[in-house]
């Protein structure tokens, strides 16, 4: 059993399989039936040997995952430790600042999880986050992680491949554009009451930035499940780009024709482009963007923690070709 | 020691001194624990920077509380509020230039000169600076009239100091509001009421009895602006 309807209640109109999915199913149980590696994400044992271990400070809450391998995408900078990855972080569906995430998340309830895959594809239809990972053998990545407001952490990502996952559907050549939908539940997420952005959050990306080597779909950090305050069950972690890119708690992939709308964007166009690389060279018309204060000291550090910015936060030689010949103080 | 005991405002401002003191030691407190948090240097920054606009709006509360209370001792505490305006400016300037900054301090002009948020406060910091020179006994006879003309620039540094705060939030603007709303409030009872009573005198002409309860000698007495 690979790719299940997930029994869900009232489905609306939109939701429905397009009958040319419906009728490629057994291709599609082909081919995911060709990839299953036997690594289940959220199933790893609680015996199992840690795949990472842990910072000092840490204090980790979430299942063990069981990680396949190291992936080939790794830094030898120092990795800010758990507590301040999962205590310090921007998730405005919770509140805004940035330790509310860890304070008030703990109504939201993640499981069971289901996404609904639409657009320009030839496979769409909803799926539970079973069936959207089984296949796939999670890997870490130790990626950096640099948010817009000039702060930046180096984090060990659990998770898959976006590409590998996009493939499965199969993507028409109208499919342009990617974009994703963070979850709303106003009664489990008590920041969505405070309109300070246009909710549900919504991000996007270029088709083939999307299906780039380097974007992942995490499902957990520091070898554990995703805490609730970094976008369990499921979020994306594109590492060349601003934090607020990397979409959390993802409940909708659609492939679009036209460049989608996004939240920031739609917030302050002249501040947030679409694509939101780092770039040092292009400031936030409020702040610079050249340097960053790099959060990774354990104990008392105040001084030495501002380093330089690097273009593509530092995945030039990976990402850069992706833009050739564009204007990226046009397209920021 | 009788003369003190009995001037009650300058025995209590040692007390004051030390109030206005302890968050500087809270903070302290945090930085040897180590528990200023994930971000040391943005919350250093901060709360140095909120205690210096709260002051700011101590001291302008000073004289609606004089207005509504009719305690014009009040008065007596606004230098030292004002001078430790400075001071918790100060100190956020120089955490933001040394710590912040650490290393790339080339930065700094740049900083001042092109991000609009920075303008605002820096120049803030340099209005205080003449307040700051002219705050002794000696200085406020010397300048006279023209003392209280130049200290009128406390109005200018809250907005300056308010735009900062509004500038520097990414979107959630609810904090700045609130203190803009507060400096609003306190502005508000500067309001000239002789000069509001010419605007709306005829409003009031046409109301005899309401004029005669608005017009009182009370409500006409001198007042001081600040």
């Amino acid at each position: 059993m690979t790719v299940r309807r997930n029994p869900i209640p009232a489905i609306s109109p939109s939701e429905i399989t397009p009958e040319r999915a419906y009728l490629r199913r057994r291709e599609v149980l082909k081919l995911l039936g060709l990839g299953v590696s036997g690594f289940v994400a959220g199933c790893g044992s609680e015996s199992a040997p840690s795949a990472t271990p842990l910072s000092e400070t840490a204090t980790p809450e979430g299942k063990q995952l069981a990680v396949a391998r190291k992936g080939e995408y790794v830094t030898d900078e120092k990795q800010t430790s758990y507590k301040d990855v999962t205590h310090y972080n921007n998730y405005y569906e919770f509140g805004t600042d940035k330790g509310d995430p860890a304070r008030t998340s703990g109504r939201f309830k993640p499981l069971p999880w289901s996404v609904e895959v639409a657009g320009h594809a030839e496979v769409t239809g909803r799926f539970t986050l079973e069936d959207l990972l089984k296949p796939h053998a999670l890997e870490e990545r130790i990626y950096r992680h640099r948010c817009v407001e000039g702060w930046s952490m180096v984090i060990p990502w659990d998770g898959i491949s976006l590409a590998d996952l996009i493939k499965r559907f199969k993507p028409t050549s109208r499919a342009k554009f990617v974009a994703f939908t963070t979850v709303s539940r106003p009664s489990e997420m008590p920041g969505l009451a405070y309109p300070v952005l246009d909710w549900p959050y919504r991000e996007g990306l270029r088709i083939d930035e999307a299906t780039h080597p380097l974007a992942l779909l995490a499902t957990g950090l520091y070898g554990r499940e995703l805490p609730n305050q970094n976008g369990a069950p499921l979020r994306l972690v594109v590492p060349w780009k601003y934090g607020f890119k990397s979409t959390k708690a993802i409940v909708k992939i659609e492939f679009v024709e036209t460049q989608p709308r996004t939240s920031w964007n739609d917030a302050a166009s002249n501040e947030y482009g679409f694509y939101s690389n780092v770039n040092p060279a292009v400031d936030h018309p409020r702040w610079s963007q050249r340097t960053e204060r790099r959060i990774a000291g354990e104990g008392f550090n105040l001084l030495g923690n501002r380093i330089q910015t690097r273009p593509f936060n530092g995945y030039a030689d990976q990402v850069a070709s992706l833009y050739s010949g564009m204007d990226l103080r046009k397209y920021f | 020691m009788m003369k003190l005991f009995r001037d009650r405002i300058a025995a209590s401002k040692p007390l004051v001194f030390a109030l206005c003191l302890m968050p500087l030691g809270w903070l302290a407190w945090d930085v040897v624990h180590d528990s200023l948090g994930t971000d040391p240097v943005a919350q250093l920054e901060h709360r140095t920077g909120i205690w210096a606009l709260r002051l700011l709006l101590g001291t302008l509360a000073i004289t609606p509380l004089r207005r509504v209370t009719g305690w014009h001792g009040a008065i007596r505490y606004r230098r030292m509020l004002g001078l430790f305006v400075f001071f918790y400016a100060s100190v956020h300037l120089a955490i933001y230039t040394v710590v912040d900054l650490g290393g790339f301090w080339s930065q700094l002009i740049e900083e001042i000169a092109k991000r609009p948020y920075i303008t605002v406060g820096f120049s803030a910091w340099l209005l205080l600076l003449p307040l700051v020179l002219t705050s002794t006994k000696g200085m406020m006879r010397r300048l006279g009239r023209r003392w209280q003309k130049l200290h009128r620039l406390v109005y200018a540094i809250a907005v300056l100091a308010l735009l900062h705060f509004l500038w520097l939030v990414k979107a959630d603007h609810r904090e700045p509001l609130a203190y803009m709303g507060l400096f609003a409030f306190l502005m508000l009872w500067r309001i000239p009421w002789p000069a509001l009573r010419e605007r709306v005198g005829a409003r009031i002409q046409a109301r005899p009895a309401l004029a005669k309860a608005r017009i009182s000698p009370g409500t006409a007495a001198p007042y001081t602006r600040q």
